[in-house]
């Protein structure tokens, strides 16, 4: 079986070759690396499926690497669904790309050059989660970090790209750095020397606590780098937007859920033991993660920054359930753990759906109008009908609203820190509600910023002309997003099914699994008991559209008999003010305007109000320009005071030398006798 | 200990308890002194229904003394006098500065979380009915320090030091079941002459500054900044 | 486990669905006869609602020229969410087969869909006001989730179960105690339903001045049937607070089995808390002034720490160490 998943690496790596030889002129052999991608992406989709549903473990050993040190390889039931993920993914941007990068036809750089680091970067994603030693793991991890970094920096002509690149390979390269040492140091404390380096070797160790919680907070750096945790963020909202759309969605859906593998698979699976303090801890990150997120989300005019920073939220959401998920499992609660496990986990496949869903919605519409900032968009779900549709079903279902997806997965972690009550400390079942209201806080944040982001760009008049020349994009990638929203329309009804899938990983992992969970059939969602709660999606969506049948019959019912003259679309009534034009809408700035009044000093934000004169007489101006900066403002607060002490330390340490000769001799001098004082 | 099986006079405690402590976090965040003061009257009423409860139930007699004591106190004569100085220094309406009312509200959520946490060793030891109240009056305290931190008027803080003083006498309710009688009339009689004392000093503040903002005695000090 | 087949309990479900859609245009016309009162003035006849919305079904309907899918179809799915709402909500009975597909948590998600919807069919057409309102409501909602949702873990942890047939009947099976954290609870969740309705002093249900308008500004280009069935929902939406809040904080009355006898008596105890409860809003809203804008979030807040408050002394007084 486990020759299958190998096989879909080799059809990536196959692309990748081919994507060498493969430019914007002759479509032909673009075609086929991305055919080649997309069989990839489906087979490694259809395969983890199989291994997941069927509850297997596979582990394998490649001969690759050093002559000593063979690749140690596994699919368990963590591994199989984050593979999936992968290939979903995968597929969806294969089928979206071949279109979507003849934008990129006039821009100087050849198709090789985004090809091959796609391919690559593909192969890096499924090598990780594969992955069951370190040594590939690390192998695998740089592989996509590298890749990645050329892609981010594709269009590197742009001054800010470059800077973009150059943080996200810093902070990647520092996030790897902290992997390493976690990993280090469960394998020191392997028993066998020999198979330390592999992960059934770190999972025979046996650390005190003390180096379990320094692994764990590594790990939580590493991993949390790479995720998009606050403070250490900062590379997201800048390497997102920039990189092309179908990389983008790639990133922001697929690859910061390999990050949050990696931290499940080291603090649930490698460490043993875990202790509750750890996931108190990561509850405060992952909450001030979520609505640092969902509050910069709705200051942004890019649209890709927007979505961005959206992911931050979501990833804050993950690590929430995942923290409470550590909470009860260090309390000795085992079940409930589980719950949040698999509320975390159904949380990854969901985000991964829509925001894919998202970025490449939003790629149709940067391809379409030609604009990234939404301020200057308007009106296009009548020129763009399909995008718009999708668009709108990502969005209700990145809100969290019933009947999709994100309400399923944040209906379970609600009823997750509900179960506080069975903590035995007083001082936690006080902080885990809070936290539940932190997250309330953040799903409707989140469902204005979508109101915003869809209200602006979508509905409404044209802001400028050439908006009015969109049209629909191409059948490939409408096909890509109609993929992503069948799934996510899916797994929203129907969502019964997603956890019977689930519910084998904790069953691995743990052996114990949510046995309440589907006990009372496909209609209904029981995560603890029939009687503490339930959610049926399956009629909730059969009730609705029942409802908006009833609707339809009463007016049908009620439809005047008479013949009214068709009177055809009427001007506005604006409460009688007058002829209307574009320019009088809400843009996306104004609609958060009372947000932005309101949590003011979360921001750091400048505002600029210029009335230009003319005549030189400012009595007699005629235009007022108006433009609002924001900047992150972890720069000023955490990162600006790191930089100002390095290079304090450094001009320190850097007195040492003093370009005199004999001093330089002095320390050769002073360096030896203390050797041989050491020695004696 | 469920509540279901308490009697219904140990509920009323408990609901009244829960009463008093949301007077504090009214008191940190409202901003118009008259409002205060008559908060801070009503958090001296619920005190004394509290104590006169707790000595219906545990049958101690000095409690109805103590409650009667409260009450005319803090709910008729320091209210009364207050009112009087706000009004003879034409100050009704004016409002306290607020920065951040929602920090502050959050922070004193915390705090009460935080004085729960380290009442819980204390509420092990004590089986009396009021063994849960332990935490909310250490609670009432660092409420009331907090309101003499975030406030600006020096009325506000008057109050808050008053509201820290009601705090400390429902430790005692709560733990002890009140103090000796002669410890009892020694501090209510502190507090009387400290809140004269206060009215003296309001009208001096106000004569030199011509407001009763705190942050401007810090205009006193003579080094050259 | 619920059978959905009960085909008894799934009629119980319509008759109390349509009875609550059918009556709700009835109380919202019984509030406005006693503010009418109150302020001195002459009220309209209680069926007032009624006759508007039969003369709003019978016009027609003008679609502005911008109007895209969205805008035609929110007044159905708005319509249709909130009469799944209402179907949800015990209000006669306390156990039918539609309480048990949803609890408090998607009763609010409910909620949070109508107004996405309602939002986005105000930016549609490209007006000012569509945006004012939409920005507002969206602000207002957002602070009043974490204010509702603290006070249905409060409730959720006091009876261990968020559906709310549930936390009725432990409620009611533990007869009459006193618990602060219901009160502070409780509190919290009427400060959350009048900003969530629109009701004084969050927002004027009766203003014409369209800068302060929040709800109104919404639906200002709607017209004929589709208003008919926006004005529908919200007044279906104040109903389903007011039972939401009735039922839950003072259950006596409700039917637990299902009898002639019972039901009766639990119309008419819906019927009378609901009446006391509109006198208590009614008076509110000619006592207090509406707020402005940026002082609804510190009124939230206070929704928020009142409902905190309840958590803790859930957590302080009412379970011990």
């Amino acid at each position: 079986m486990y020759q299958l998943v190998l096989i879909s690496l080799g059809l990536v790596f196959g692309s990748a070759l081919l994507g060498m030889f493969a430019d914007y002129q002759h479509s032909l052999a673009r075609f086929l690396h991305f055919t080649l991608l997309a069989f990839a992406g489906a087979l490694c989709a259809i395969t983890s499926f199989a291994v997941l549903i069927n509850n297997f473990t596979l582990v394998w050993q490649l001969p690759l690497g050093l002559p000593w040190l063979n690749w140690h390889q596994q699919l368990d039931g963590l591994s199989a669904f984050f593979l999936m993920i992968i290939g979903i993914g995968t597929l969806a941007a294969a089928l979206y790309a071949p279109k979507y990068v003849t934008e990129y036809k006039n821009s100087g750089q050849p198709f090789a050059a985004l090809a091959v680091p796609t391919s690559l970067f593909i192969a890096g994603m499924m090598l990780v989660v594969i992955a069951a030693d370190a040594y590939s793991f690390m192998i695998a991890w740089e592989l996509m970090s590298i890749s990645s970094y050329f892609l981010v920096t594709y269009q590197h002509q742009n001054s800010a790209n470059r800077r973009a690149g150059f943080i996200y390979l810093l902070m990647a390269h520092v996030g790897g750095l902290f992997i390493l040492l976690s990993f280090g140091i469960l394998a020191g404390f392997a028993p066998d020397a020999a198979t330390a380096f592999t992960f059934d070797g770190m999972r025979a160790a046996s650390p005190s606590l003390l180096w379990l919680t320094i692994s764990f907070a590594c790990a939580l750096i590493g991993f949390g780098m790479k995720a998009g945790l606050v403070p250490i963020h900062v590379w997201l909202p800048e390497a997102h937007p920039v990189a092309p759309s179908h990389v983008s969605a790639l990133m922001s859906g697929i690859m910061l859920k390999v990050a949050v593998y990696g931290f499940i698979r080291v603090s649930f699976d490698l460490l043993g033991e875990i202790h509750w303090g750890w996931g108190a801890a990561l509850l405060l990150i992952a909450c001030i993660t979520a609505l640092f997120g969902v509050l910069y989300a709705l200051i942004q005019q890019d649209i890709k920054k927007m979505l961005a920073y959206s992911s931050i939220e979501n990833i804050g959401i993950i690590f929430i359930a995942l923290s409470l998920s550590l909470i009860f499992f260090g309390q000795n609660l085992p079940h409930l753990g589980t719950l949040g496990l698999i509320a975390a986990l159904f949380h990854c496949l969901n985000h991964a759906m829509f925001k894919s869903l998202l970025f490449l919605g939003a790629g149709a519409v940067i391809h379409s109008s030609k604009e990234h900032d939404i301020d200057r968009m308007g009106g296009l779900i009548h020129f763009m009908p399909w995008t718009g549709i999708f668009f709108l079903l990502g969005c209700i279902s990145i809100s969290a609203l019933p009947p999709s997806n994100g309400f399923v997965s944040e209906w379970l972690i609600f009823q997750t820190s509900l179960q506080a009550a069975a903590i035995d400390s007083g001082v936690l079942r006080a902080i885990i509600p809070i936290s539940a209201a932190v997250l309330a806080l953040t799903g409707a944040l989140s469902a204005a910023c979508f109101v915003k982001l869809y209200g602006t760009a979508f509905l409404g008049k044209p802001r400028i002309r050439s908006i009015k020349k969109s049209r629909e994009v191409s059948f490939g990638m409408l096909s890509a997003q109609g993929l992503l929203v069948s799934l996510c329309v899916f797994f929203g009804i129907f969502p019964t099914f997603v956890l019977n899938l689930l519910n084998n990983i904790p069953q691995q992992l743990f052996g114990e699994g949510l046995s309440q969970a589907m006990s009372h059939g496909w209609l209904w969602l029981t995560p603890i008991s029939a009687k503490s709660a339930e959610y049926s999606a399956p009629l909730v969506a059969f009730g609705l559209i029942l409802a908006l049948l009833v609707w339809a019959g009463v007016y049908f019912i009620m439809k005047p008999k008479r013949k009214l003259q068709n009177k055809g679309r009427v001007p506005p009534w604006d409460c009688g003010f007058g002829p209307l034009n574009s320019r009088m809408q809400y843009t996306g700035s104004n609609f958060s305007m009372p947000i932005r009044r309101i949590f003011s000093p979360v921001w750091e934000l400048s505002e600029e109000n210029k009335l230009q004169a003319r005549n030189g007489l400012k009595e007699h101006a005629h235009t007022l320009i108006y433009r609002e900066n924001s900047d992150d403002i972890s720069w000023k607060i955490f990162y600006n005071p790191i930089i100002k002490m390095i290079n304090f330390s450094t001009k320190r340490i850097g007195k040492i030398q003093t370009g005199h000769l004999r001093h330089y001799l002095a320390y050769s001098f002073f360096t030896l006798v203390a050797l041989l004082w050491l020695i004696s | 200990m469920n509540l279901t099986d308490l009697p219904l006079g140990e509920q009323a405690i408990l609901m009244l308890a829960g009463l008093v402590l949301f007077t504090s976090f009214s008191l940190l965040a409202q901003p118009r002194i008259v409002a205060a003061i008559r908060t801070f009257a009503w958090q001296g009423v619920l005190l004394s229904v509290v104590t006169a409860l707790v000595a219906y139930d545990t049958g101690l007699h000095h409690l109805y003394l103590s409650a009667l004591l409260t009450l005319l106190m803090k709910a008729i004569f320091i209210p009364w006098l207050l009112h009087k100085l706000v009004h003879k220094m034409e100050f009704q309406r004016e409002q306290d500065v607020l920065h951040h009312p929602v920090l502050v509200l959050m922070g004193g959520a915390a705090l009460v979380i935080f004085c729960y946490s380290i009442a819980l060793p204390i509420q092990k030891l004590s089986i009396s009915v009021t063994q849960p109240i332990i935490a909310l009056s250490m609670a009432m305290v660092m409420l009331a320090m907090l309101m003499l931190i975030t406030r600006h008027k020096a009325v506000s803080q008057v109050i808050g030091f008053m509201a820290m003083e009601n705090g400390l006498f429902f430790a005692a309710v709560s733990a002890t079941h009140g103090m000796p009688m002669v410890v009892e009339l020694g501090i209510a009689f502190d507090v009387f002459v400290a809140a004269i004392i206060f009215g003296v000093f309001f009208f001096h503040i106000k004569d030199s500054f011509d407001s009763l903002d705190v942050d401007r005695l810090s205009s006193l000090s003579e080094s050259d900044e | 486990m619920v059978n959905i087949l009960n085909i008894q309990g799934w009629l119980l479900v319509l008759i109390q669905t349509s009875l609550f859609i059918l009556l709700s245009p009835l109380l919202a016309g019984w509030i406005k006869w006693l503010k009418c009162h109150l302020q001195n003035r002459r009220a309209p006849s209680l069926f007032q609602p009624y006759l508007n919305l039969w003369r709003l079904f019978n016009k027609e309907v003008l679609l502005p020229q911008n109007a895209s899918l969205i805008f035609r179809m929110t007044p159905y799915i708005l319509s249709g969410v909130i009469l799944l709402a209402a179907s949800v909500i015990p209000f006669i009975f306390v156990r039918v087969p539609s309480a048990a597909t949803a609890d408090v948590i998607v009763l609010v998600g409910f909620f949070a869909l109508s107004k996405f919807f309602q939002s986005l069919a105000a930016m549609d057409i490209g007006t000012s006001f569509g945006g004012l309102g939409a920005s507002r409501e969206m602000t207002i909602s957002a602070l009043a989730e974490p204010a509702m949702l603290m006070s249905v873990f409060t409730l959720a942890m006091i009876a261990g179960s968020t559906n709310l047939s549930s936390v009725i009947e432990t409620l009611l099976s533990q007869g009459l105690v006193l618990r602060p954290s219901l009160l502070f609870a409780f509190a919290g969740l009427v400060l959350v339903a009048i900003a969530e309705t629109g009701r004084i002093p969050v927002d004027n249900p009766a203003t014409h001045l369209e800068l302060t308008m929040i709800h109104e500004a919404m639906i200002l280009e709607y017209s004929g049937r589709m208003l008919a069935l926006i004005e529908w929902a919200s007044m279906t939406k104040l109903m389903i607070y007011g039972v939401l809040i009735c039922n839950v904080f003072f259950p006596w009355g409700i039917a637990e089995s299902i009898s002639v006898g019972n039901v009766f008596i639990a119309f008419f105890a819906i019927a009378g808390k609901l009446f006391v409860l509109s006198i208590c809003l009614a008076i509110g809203e000619t006592v207090f002034a509406k707020m402005r804008l940026f002082r609804v979030s510190i009124y939230l807040s206070l929704a928020f720490t009142l409902a905190l408050l309840g958590l803790l002394s859930h957590i302080i007084l009412e379970v011990g160490a």
